[in-house]
């Protein structure tokens, strides 16, 4: 199983060289150094949400509220910065991982202890956090001039060559691979994926994970708050407005299992920085911003396909013989 | 029987109310929240209780409750349609560019309805055909079909539809009965019919139950889903010309959010979201409830995305009750 996902993971990244390579041939400036970590950094954020989302989806969940998460977490922390520019950033960060998770947590609360399906819990709170973004801010913007300098400075200063926004992808990205990979719970979020029933008698807590899942991907809304408000020098009620589906997509496209218990960080990163290139190779190539969408939707569909197929071929073996006997 | 179905479920985190006692007593729950809402209404709003008032009401839900009515099928087999506010946009907008070429109002809503089950007939190809997982798919043909509209549009809109069409958005049919609360009325009745007494309906329900026995006794299921979407296609068709007609214009954003507000009102009106329950009255009356909320926070000058956090809440709410309550009572026993 794991050469099957490891091949999955080796097309997909031999489909963004294609596309690289493709638009290259035409425009050979794209393919610079710079401009591939502009892409990245632009990417940052897609990828952070893409991982809390694979660990809420290995468990056979879905969380539709992270865009509107990101949004209220957003508009809160771009608020307190206006109200009150002394509070380092830092702290602030830490402020929006915390409500972020809160955020979360409600979400994986009600699917624990109420054992509602996560598809309607998160529809739910989907309208609620971005209607409280709202009331928070009465409607109005958080602009660049009410915002304090370090506030915007900070992810754009740059590290070992890198700006700051990166390392912030790259940070959670090797802790969220840590975690999926060399901790128990890792291990419970796809032992409850593949087969909830066994996780139990494994002694696995399914509903905990799953609460566990939620509050991960409710911590990495929160971060991504103030990196998206504090990126594009704006906080407002429409912040990442339907930007759930595009994290889906990510996921989707990076090999990750909409049924659960098949994801891998690096398909997940992947299939970000999948959508990330064609959203910033359209332009350079001159087609029109509005194909954006229909593109995606076909990827989306291609990527499903292929999901299917390579998950089917792992089960049919088995089943060959019952299907021939009946 | 509710045994069977709670041991044959793929997912083990199902809600166990579709005991058929609680489907009967969720609907009349549905019917008091229905009734607090309007009274509650009536005293906060001296405009609310008025022939035309509640006749402009009936335009919050209609459109949407359309939709909802052909969704609780696809939901009640296990699947979900997610693309049908994209469908309304890529309906609107073939609309649109047949205006363009000279048609009259027949052909307008041929196209639109064609569209829609031309798109849903897509989808149900992908699910059935394909075998594959009905929520990615409708999360792609989501994005496909709204970007096609975004294509063919882009920032532009299509305006000027005849007033033959327009009546069909605008029009009354008598006194303050507007033609589109009439075909609402009138497909819930045809859909109550077709879930709870016909055999199609009792197979909609045994696949959301159990597919793989459904399939052993002879329930064609992938068929009867294929059947499915394509209605919820055709619905949405239906939902795309009342509302371009109501409207009077077509932009690529048209409809932008609405599969949300119909997975809602079918939720709320006690259909599983995990398949094999639910009921046309319930979804009904959940229909009339979302429009009397949004209607009577909009008299009260309350801006639409706080009205969000209501749905939102009600949804939430609505359904962890019954839930809690069930918890409490267990606690005492």
């Amino acid at each position: 199983m794991n050469r099957l996902l490891k091949s999955r993971e080796l097309w997909l990244a031999m489909a963004i060289l294609a596309v690289l390579v493709l638009v290259t041939l035409r425009f050979p400036r794209f393919a610079t150094p710079g401009n591939l970590l502009t892409i990245f950094n632009d990417t940052s954020i897609l990828m952070m949400l893409a991982l809390g989302q694979m660990a809420v989806i290995l468990t056979r969940s879905i969380d539709l509220s992270v865009a509107s998460n990101l949004a209220l977490t957003g508009m809160l922390v771009a608020l307190t910065n206006a109200a009150f520019p002394m509070i380092p950033v830092p702290l602030l960060i830490a402020g929006c991982v915390l409500v972020g998770a809160t955020l979360g947590a409600f979400n994986g609360i009600l699917v624990w202890k109420l054992n509602i399906p996560p598809i309607v819990v998160t529809l739910g709170t989907l309208t609620i956090f971005r209607g409280l973004a709202f009331v928070a801010s009465g409607g109005t913007w958080v602009n660049a001039a009410q915002m304090s300098p370090d506030f915007i400075q900070l992810q754009r200063g740059v590290f070992l060559g890198l700006p700051v926004l990166s390392w912030f992808a790259i940070v959670v990205a090797v802790l969220v691979y840590i975690l999926m990979t060399r901790t128990p719970w890792g291990r419970a979020f796809y032992a409850i994926g593949v087969n909830p029933t066994a996780a139990v008698y494994t002694g696995i807590n399914v509903g905990r994970t799953k609460f566990l899942a939620f509050v991960l991907s409710g911590a990495l809304a929160g971060l991504a708050g103030y990196l998206y408000v504090s990126k594009y020098v704006i906080a407002s009620t429409e912040s990442a407005g339907g930007y759930e589906l595009t994290v889906i997509a990510a996921c989707v496209i990076g090999g990750v299992s909409i049924a659960g218990g098949i994801g891998t960080v690096g398909g997940a990163l992947l299939g970000a920085l999948f959508l990330g290139l064609v959203n910033n190779a359209l332009p350079v190539i001159g087609v029109s911003p509005f194909w954006q969408m229909a593109i995606s939707g076909v990827a989306i569909l291609l990527a499903v396909v292929l999901n299917a197929t390579s998950e089917r071929s792992k089960g049919r073996i088995i089943l060959k013989k019952a299907e021939v006997a009946a | 029987m509710s045994d069977i179905t709670a041991t044959g479920r793929r997912l083990p985190d199902r809600l166990d109310n579709p005991v058929k006692s609680a489907v009967m007593s969720w609907e009349s729950l549905l019917v008091l929240v229905a009734l607090a809402i309007f009274l509650a209404n009536s005293f906060a709003s001296p405009y609310f209780l008025n022939a035309w008032s509640l006749s402009d009401l009936t335009f919050n839900f209609t459109e949407k409750g359309l939709i909802a009515l052909a969704m609780a099928l696809v939901i009640i087999t296990g699947e979900i349609d997610l693309s049908v506010a994209s469908i309304i946009a890529l309906a609107s907008t073939l609309m649109g560019l047949a205006l363009q070429y000279g048609a009259d109002t027949p052909t307008l809503v041929a196209v639109g309805v064609g569209v829609g089950v031309l798109c849903g007939a897509f989808n149900g190809f992908l699910v059935t055909g394909l075998k594959l997982p009905s929520i990615v798919v409708t999360i792609g043909t989501m994005s496909l079909f709204r970007g096609i509209a975004y294509i063919i549009l882009g920032d532009q809109s299509f305006k000027g539809y005849p007033p033959s069409f327009s009546w069909f958005g605008q029009g009354y049919v008598w006194w303050v009965i507007s033609f589109e609360l009439v075909l609402f009325l009138v497909a819930a009745v045809v859909f109550y019919v077709l879930l709870h007494h016909t055999n199609f309906g009792r197979r909609v329900f045994a696949i959301g139950n159990n597919a793989t026995a459904a399939q052993f006794s002879g329930v064609r299921v992938d068929r009867i889903k294929f059947v499915l979407f394509c209605l919820t296609g055709l619905m949405s068709g239906i939902a795309a010309v009342l509302l371009t007609a109501r409207l009077g214009s077509t932009r690529p954003s048209i409809a932008e959010g609405f599969e949300l507000d119909v997975v809602t009102m079918v939720v709320l009106g006690g259909v599983s979201i995990l398949g094999g329950a639910g009921s046309i009255i319930g979804v009904v009356i959940a229909a009339f409830i979302i429009g009397l909320v949004t209607f009577g926070l909009g008299l009260l000058n309350v801006p639409g995305i706080v009205m969000t956090i209501f749905t939102g809440s009600l949804l939430i709410v609505v359904i962890a009750l019954p839930i809690l309550w069930k918890m409490w009572k267990e606690r005492r026993a």
